[in-house]
């Protein structure tokens, strides 16, 4: 008998939960807005369907609960309520499923005029690599990897000379313009993620793998790696600066490229980033 | 056409199976111990189960412990926690749930409920438990190998799980894959035998359609696991080669802490596809009995005909088809070709509609019932809240462009955990008070049934409800504590909250434990059919049932399982071998 009553309430407190709680994603930084939408709708479709079932069924157990003299009525199928099921049933998927494809659609689809950087993991940090004045990265291999050259960048190519090498220091991108993120890792998976972009992907040795956004909300995000990657997993944070184009261009200028960076002898300490 | 409920059945000559056919133990060891009684075989492979399954609640609480107060524990490390999440992850999936539903209640009842005197090859049933056991030993022996069992995740995604990085890495990845493989081969001698003796071993009149739902769940996730468990045994032997012989199946080119390794050309995604076509059958594998057999609990206990019996068969084998084909939306952010995403997510949208019919029928069933509201029936009511609820949040996950914010958050954690950890616990706990009966002969004790429902349903519902939101926030999964991240400050409030109720849901497991021990002596004895049940196995001449089930004679099959409250008949009940011709009104 109580349990009709605690479903209702378990239907009650879990609608009243959803609204009233303080837990709720973050502010977002990019256009993924979307992405955003679509989960409100999901939420709207499955919490009315949760709700409606779990009531009726509270109605049920309340409604036919056993008393001297009663009789279940016995009939083994209905083929109209079947199929009106399934049909309303199949409505609700659609109305979730088409525009995720549609989202999915834009997420998988990078704008032509996306500017690309590198991110490459391992454990347990971030190092970044934006093109230099060629706008091109140049060629990478792991097996070029040294103490100096932690990317692995192939030093005979001249695109990869200009390349702005970010080694244990935050990312800076500029707002509002599309960027498309190549990512490496030269050791385990790990994955690029921002709570505030929405966006994500995992990084792969021997792959590159990719995804686009566009930062839309200037300020200092924290960077989470998001795939296990052994026990410094938790501790491989990083930091993304959004900023004005110009203050994009005054950070870019301050650093400095791979050519410089393997320069012998030179007198930072190129690896130390640990 | 297929009779569904109570077609004319030609009175057949019973039973030519002769009761003497049977191997008989001639010793206690026999008996009791290398038994090939399949009775007896689910009882060993249920206590196997849950022993290692108490291993999993203890580690649970151990991670409980470290993520709602990080810092107080000093005993728990970064490398400890991986390992508690590794194994507990493990064990309740593969050790626990798949035995128990399989091994265990497999066992028990599908030569009862389809009228049979045992498995079909029960020398092969009886080495399937002993290899398990194997499987179970070598897996606590990496508890206690030189520097412990792997942490790796439950998911071994190579590289990270054989390289140094990662906690386990030396003999705790080795002992884990083995202790797969053993578990694999096991399983397969266990569930050929389910397969054949559904297939060949039914009594006179058990017609496929006239099958309890039970049998429907257990026969169908066994064909499913007999073809995904090879996915994951090739992907088991090559990470072993992998880790001993330095082959590079999933291992590229790889720069370890400044080290060259001497790997090239394998590929890490290789293993994720291999894992997941295992991994997301194994679901249903763990789904598909728990459904069968809460259909079977919600219409005895409500007195009435399943709902659209039929259909439900029908969903169940659609279920186990479709989810074949949607593994890869557990790597929609994995880094496999992106395009991929619109395949997976329709296959896997297009599941729920075979998975509502079944809810919606079970709360049919419900609906103008005689509902009982025994012990059993609570537990399989709130599953069905509990498998709403998280079979819900797998529209979520399962809509590619959803899951790219809360993969690999805790809204992850939380929607797997209510949709294959509670919901089918739920079912095992109800099936346990609802069969305990039948093998022991003794009722469990009500008082302390109801204590254990409310605590464990209400309790779980508190843990894993809130626990999407955590996800929502952006709070990781697999992080042994969230640091300083301004963002997520809010969760500790809530992560202390979960551990709390996690460890009194835990509590109210040992009141059932006494319960079970208690009432083997002190419980109220059930007779033969306290349940007023229908279905074959409430209708042996001794309970418990003595080897070969059915004395002199096999029942023979008249009707399907769900006669309840037929129009007309003196009792509110028809038992599957019962002829009287009854009128339909």
């Amino acid at each position: 008998m109580y349990i009709a009553l605690i479903l209702v309430l378990i239907a009650a407190g879990s609608v009243l939960f959803h609204f009233l709680s303080p837990w709720w994603w973050t502010p977002i930084a990019s256009n993924w807005r979307y992405i955003d939408d679509t989960i409100v709708v999901t939420f709207w479709i499955t919490g009315i369907v949760f709700t409606a079932v779990v009531l009726f069924m509270a109605y049920c157990i309340f409604r036919y609960r056993h008393r001297p003299g009663r009789q279940a009525v016995y009939e083994p199928e209905s083929k109209r309520l079947e199929w009106w099921l399934t049909i309303v049933t199949a409505v609700g998927v659609v109305a979730m499923l088409a525009p995720g494809l549609v989202v999915w659609n834009q997420f998988v689809t990078v704008p032509d005029d996306a500017a690309e950087f590198e991110v490459v993991g391992q454990q347990w940090q971030w190092t970044f690599r934006l093109p230099g004045e060629d706008g091109r990265l140049g060629a990478s291999d792991i097996r070029n990897v040294t103490f100096e050259n932690p990317l692995g960048l192939n030093p005979d190519d001249p695109n990869g000379r200009d390349d702005i090498v970010v080694i244990a220091d935050d990312l800076h991108l500029p707002v509002g313009r599309p960027v498309k993120v190549l990512l490496r890792s030269v050791d385990v998976l790990h994955d690029f993620y921002v709570p505030e972009f929405r966006a994500k992907m995992d990084m792969i040795p021997g792959t590159v793998t990719y995804f686009w956004f566009t930062p839309t909300r200037t300020g200092r995000f924290e960077i989470l790696c998001f795939e296990l990657c052994g026990s410094g997993h938790p501790y491989m944070r990083g930091g993304v600066v959004v900023e004005p184009e110009s203050d994009f261009q005054a950070w870019l200028g301050q650093q400095r490229t791979f050519a410089e960076l393997s320069l012998p002898n030179d007198g930072e300490i190129v690896g130390a980033a640990d | 056409m297929v009779d569904i409920a109570r077609g004319p059945t030609d009175l057949v000559p019973p039973a030519e199976v002769e009761d003497a056919e049977l191997y008989h133990p001639k010793s206690w060891i026999t008996k009791y111990v290398f038994s090939q009684d399949a009775k007896v075989i689910a009882i060993q492979y249920s206590l196997t189960a849950m022993a290692i399954g108490l291993v999993a609640l203890v580690l649970s609480w151990l991670m409980r412990l470290q993520l709602g107060f990080p810092g107080y524990f000093s005993f728990i490390s970064p490398e400890s926690y991986y390992q508690f999440i590794t194994m507990h992850g493990m064990i309740m999936v593969i050790y626990l749930l798949t035995a128990l539903f399989l091994g265990g209640f497999g066992n028990y009842l599908i030569p009862l409920m389809i009228g049979a005197r045992d498995m079909v090859f029960p020398y092969v049933n009886m080495l399937s438990y002993w290899v398990y056991l194997l499987a179970v030993l070598v897996l606590v022996a990496s508890f206690f190998a030189p520097g412990g069992p792997t942490g790796a995740g439950w998911t071994l995604y190579p590289p990270q799980a054989i390289l140094s990085g990662t906690p386990g890495s030396g003999w705790g990845i080795v002992l884990m894959l083995s202790s797969l493989i053993l578990f694999i081969i096991g399983f397969t001698m266990g569930g050929l035998n389910y397969v054949v003796t559904v297939l060949q071993g039914r009594t006179r009149g058990m017609t496929l359609m006239r099958m309890p739902l039970t049998i429907w769940g257990i026969f169908t996730a066994t064909v499913m696991a007999l073809l995904a468990f090879p996915a994951l045994f090739v992907g088991a032997v090559m990470l072993l080669f992998d880790r001993l012989l330095g082959t590079s199946f999933f291992m590229p080119a790889i720069v370890e802490m400044g080290q060259f390794l001497e790997r090239d050309g394998g590929s890490p995604i290789l293993f994720q596809h291999l894992f997941w076509f295992f991994g997301h059958p194994e679901v249903y594998i763990v789904a598909l009995p728990a459904f069968g057999i809460v259909s079977d609990l919600i219409s005895t206990h409500a007195r009435r005909n399943i709902f659209g019996y039929r259909m439900m068969v029908w969903a169940i084998v659609a279920i186990g088809a479709l989810s074949f084909i949607v593994w890869a939306h557990h790597m929609y952010v994995s880094g496999m070709n992106p395009y991929f995403g619109f395949f997976f997510a329709t296959t896997t949208l297009i599941i729920a509609v075979p998975t509502a019919i079944k809810v919606y029928n079970w709360i049919l069933t419900l609906w103008r019932g005689d509902i009982h509201l025994t012990v059993p029936m609570l537990f399989a009511l709130g599953f069905v809240v509990t498998f709403v609820n998280g079979g819900l949040t797998g529209l979520f996950l399962g809509n590619a462009v959803v899951d790219v914010p809360l993969s690999d958050t805790m809204f992850v954690v939380a929607h797997f955990h209510m949709v294959m950890g509670v919901a089918p616990i739920l079912v095992i706990l109800g099936a346990i008070y609802h069969w305990y009966p039948k093998i022991t002969g003794r009722m469990l004790n009500d008082a302390l049934g109801k204590f254990h429902f409310w605590v464990t349903f209400l309790g779980a519902y508190a843990i894993f409800f809130p626990m999407h939101y955590l996800g929502l926030m952006g709070v990781p999964r697999r992080y042994f504590e969230l640091g300083e991240t301004i963002s997520l400050q809010e969760s500790h409030s809530l992560n202390a909250f979960i551990t709390v109720v996690a460890l009194l849901v835990g509590f109210a497991q040992m009141v059932f434990l006494f319960n079970l021990g208690w009432s083997l002596f002190r419980g109220r004895e059930a007779g033969s059919n306290p349940w007023r049940a229908t279905t074959l196995e409430w209708q042996t001449p001794d309970t418990p049932p003595r080897h070969g089930n059915w004395g002199k004679e096999l029942p023979v099959v008249y009707r399907w399982a769900y006669d309840y409250s037929v129009p007309g008949a003196e009792q509110d009940f028809l038992p599957q071998n019962q002829p009287s011709p009854v009128r339909s009104g």
